[in-house]
């Protein structure tokens, strides 16, 4: 008895300690963001609201914010609409190849974004002689989000009862009304979390927004250039914590939704 | 009957059959997102294998065919892309290992030990996680650098009076860092293969006169296989090929096969070579999963035989 209690205390302090280890560096920014002093470095000097002051002053990380925050809402809008279409289809119909359709759409999740975006970058500029911006950004965020989105859906669609919609097809509504009167209220948890996931990584995405963005930028490409510069450094932190709060409060709901009502079983987690 | 031969696939779904042949309405339905991964993925992978295989001259990408780019890897010149593959590799591999092996019990515990408040676990793990990556991997940088946390709080209490140079940029920063960023990869898919073991699996192992630790090696851990060896590629495959991390805390002793393919495309302004970079590094990465798997294949095979 005495083992157990020991060995659970130790798994305990493990898991603790595992989490302080997530924490601990991320919490630093949002710390160092009050820090009045232009260098990260210990001790701290005093408590200042300065960086987040200069935040609404610095017209090109508004720029780049903005930009992030359009690429984001299209691709979280186009892919989870392509994803649920797709998760419709893998769930509802028999297809032909199906697994290999399956993995064709999961392969950009095991593809180095590195090698999409060289790729991506050889065949608009030497291939088809296009110009980068944006719209390019958001077409190679499309392609790693839709598997996200799809498989988020398929979760979401393979948890709930097939009948509803023969009943409501039965009692005579289309196709199209059946699908918007049931299946749609059934899998809008699966869509809300689904766009959250697709925005939170377009606005994240760094490599394949540096290589296809050509003269615009993003916020990651803006804060990855402000890095090299120590004097840029706290604004980016201020910048960075504000970022975190939002995704806290996002994410959180965005879980919450997701799990709400998937009849407690974890293996959509992922 | 056509219908009915057209129908006659193999499917997991259990669909009634329909005279109509409904599966066309469903490919309907999944014909954008496969234009989408066929144009964005399949038509560009296609273009850089046949880049790889053209001529850099001056500023223009010739098409004329040649092995050279692949070539150069086994000249002397070419010493400093082995390194950088190998490197890169052997880094990953590493950060990988030490991903799992931090995961592994955070996932057990998980699994095992909470019983209520799954939920709230699961969300102080990927709340972290879901900021942004390249601020936490300058948060890295913030607590080994030159003038960071570690080394201005040894100096704050007395401890040292220089400086410790060693924590950052090396490969072991790289590693440390890796491990960090990627750690959510790692505990969810391990997570949901524990919680998925039928407990009375165990409670039969108990039953039988297995120890805790023999219990844990005959059956938790054989079952858990499919989540840890998908832990394994879902942080390996993507490290390989980062850039970011090898970039702001690796310094120039840890970087790797990424910021060469970069400089390719970049400053060195040789395309075909970044491309050929590219694929060797995709194949290596390929090759590198293969042996994983059959190395985990072989075993199972044994262990199924006795």
């Amino acid at each position: 008895m005495e083992t157990i209690r020991k060995h659970l205390n130790l798994l305990s302090l493990f898991a603790v300690l595992y989490l302080a280890f997530l924490y601990v560096p991320v919490l630093l920014l949002p710390l160092f963001s009050f820090n009045d002093n232009i260098y990260v470095t210990l001790p701290f000097k005093g408590f200042t609201l300065k960086w987040y002051a200069n935040l609404l002053a610095n017209s090109s990380l508004q720029s780049a914010l903005w930009a992030s925050v359009k690429v984001g809402i299209g691709v979280a809008i186009l892919s989870t609409f392509l994803g649920l279409l797709a998760a419709r289809a893998m769930t509802r119909y028999r297809l032909p190849f199906r697994r290999s359709i399956y993995a064709l759409i999961m392969l950009p999740l095991v593809i180095p974004y590195m090698v999409i975006g060289v790729s991506t970058l050889v065949i608009l500029r030497r291939g088809l002689d296009m110009d980068l911006s944006l719209w390019t950004v958001g077409a190679s965020h499309v392609l790693i989000t839709v598997p996200l989105s799809m498989l988020v859906l398929m979760a979401r669609m393979e948890g709930f009862d097939r009948s509803l919609e023969e009943a409501s097809r039965d009692l005579g509504d289309t196709a199209w009304r059946s699908f918007r009167r049931v299946t749609l209220p059934l899998v809008m948890p699966g869509i809300v979390s689904s766009l959250l996931l697709c925005f939170i990584t377009s606005f994240d995405e760094y490599l394949l927004a540096f290589f296809l963005a050509g003269s615009d930028s993003t916020l990651p490409i803006f804060i990855f250039s402000s890095l090299r510069f120590p004097s840029k450094i706290p604004d980016v932190l201020a910048l960075g914590s504000l970022i975190l709060m939002v995704s806290i409060v996002l994410v959180v709901f965005a879980e919450w939704l997701r799990r709400r009502g998937v009849s407690g079983s974890d293996s959509s987690v992922i | 009957m056509s219908t009915q031969a057209a129908l006659n696939f193999p499917a997991t779904d259990a669909v009634a059959i329909t005279a109509r042949p409904e599966w066309l309405d469903g490919f309907w339905l999944i014909a954008p997102t496969l234009l989408i991964v066929i144009g964005m993925m399949v038509v560009p992978l296609v273009g850089i294998i046949v880049v790889s295989f053209w001529t850099q001259t001056g500023f223009n990408i010739e098409a004329t065919w040649t092995l050279d780019n692949y070539r150069v890897l086994f000249t002397p010149e070419g010493a400093l892309y082995r390194i950088l593959i190998v490197k890169s590799l052997w880094m990953s591999l590493t950060a990988t290992i030490a991903v799992v092996l931090l995961a592994y019990p955070m996932a057990y515990f998980m699994a095992f030990r909470i019983e209520r408040a799954k939920l709230i676990w699961i969300i102080l793990l990927t709340v972290p996680f879901w900021t942004s990556y390249l601020l936490r991997i300058f948060a890295w940088k913030v607590i080994l650098g030159f003038n960071g946390v570690i080394n201005s709080g040894l100096k704050a209490v007395g401890l040292i009076d220089k400086p410790l140079e060693f924590l950052l940029y090396n490969p072991t920063s790289v590693t440390i860092t890796l491990a960090h960023a990627w750690a959510a990869y790692a505990v969810l898919p391990i997570y949901v293969s524990l919680e998925k073991i039928d407990r009375s699996y165990l409670e039969a192992a108990t039953d039988l006169g297995d120890s805790k630790w023999k219990r844990f090696w005959r059956i938790t851990f054989p079952l858990s296989l499919p989540g840890t060896i998908a832990a394994i590629l879902l942080v390996f495959i993507p490290t390989v090929g980062d850039y970011i991390t090898p970039t702001l805390v690796g310094g120039t002793s840890g970087i790797m096969i990424g910021n060469s393919i970069v400089t390719q495309f970049g400053k060195a302004s040789n395309a075909p070579l970044g491309a050929a970079l590219s694929c060797i590094m995709m194949l290596a990465i390929t090759l590198a999963v293969c042996a994983f798997l059959a190395a985990i294949g072989r075993k199972r095979l044994k262990a199924a035989d006795l």
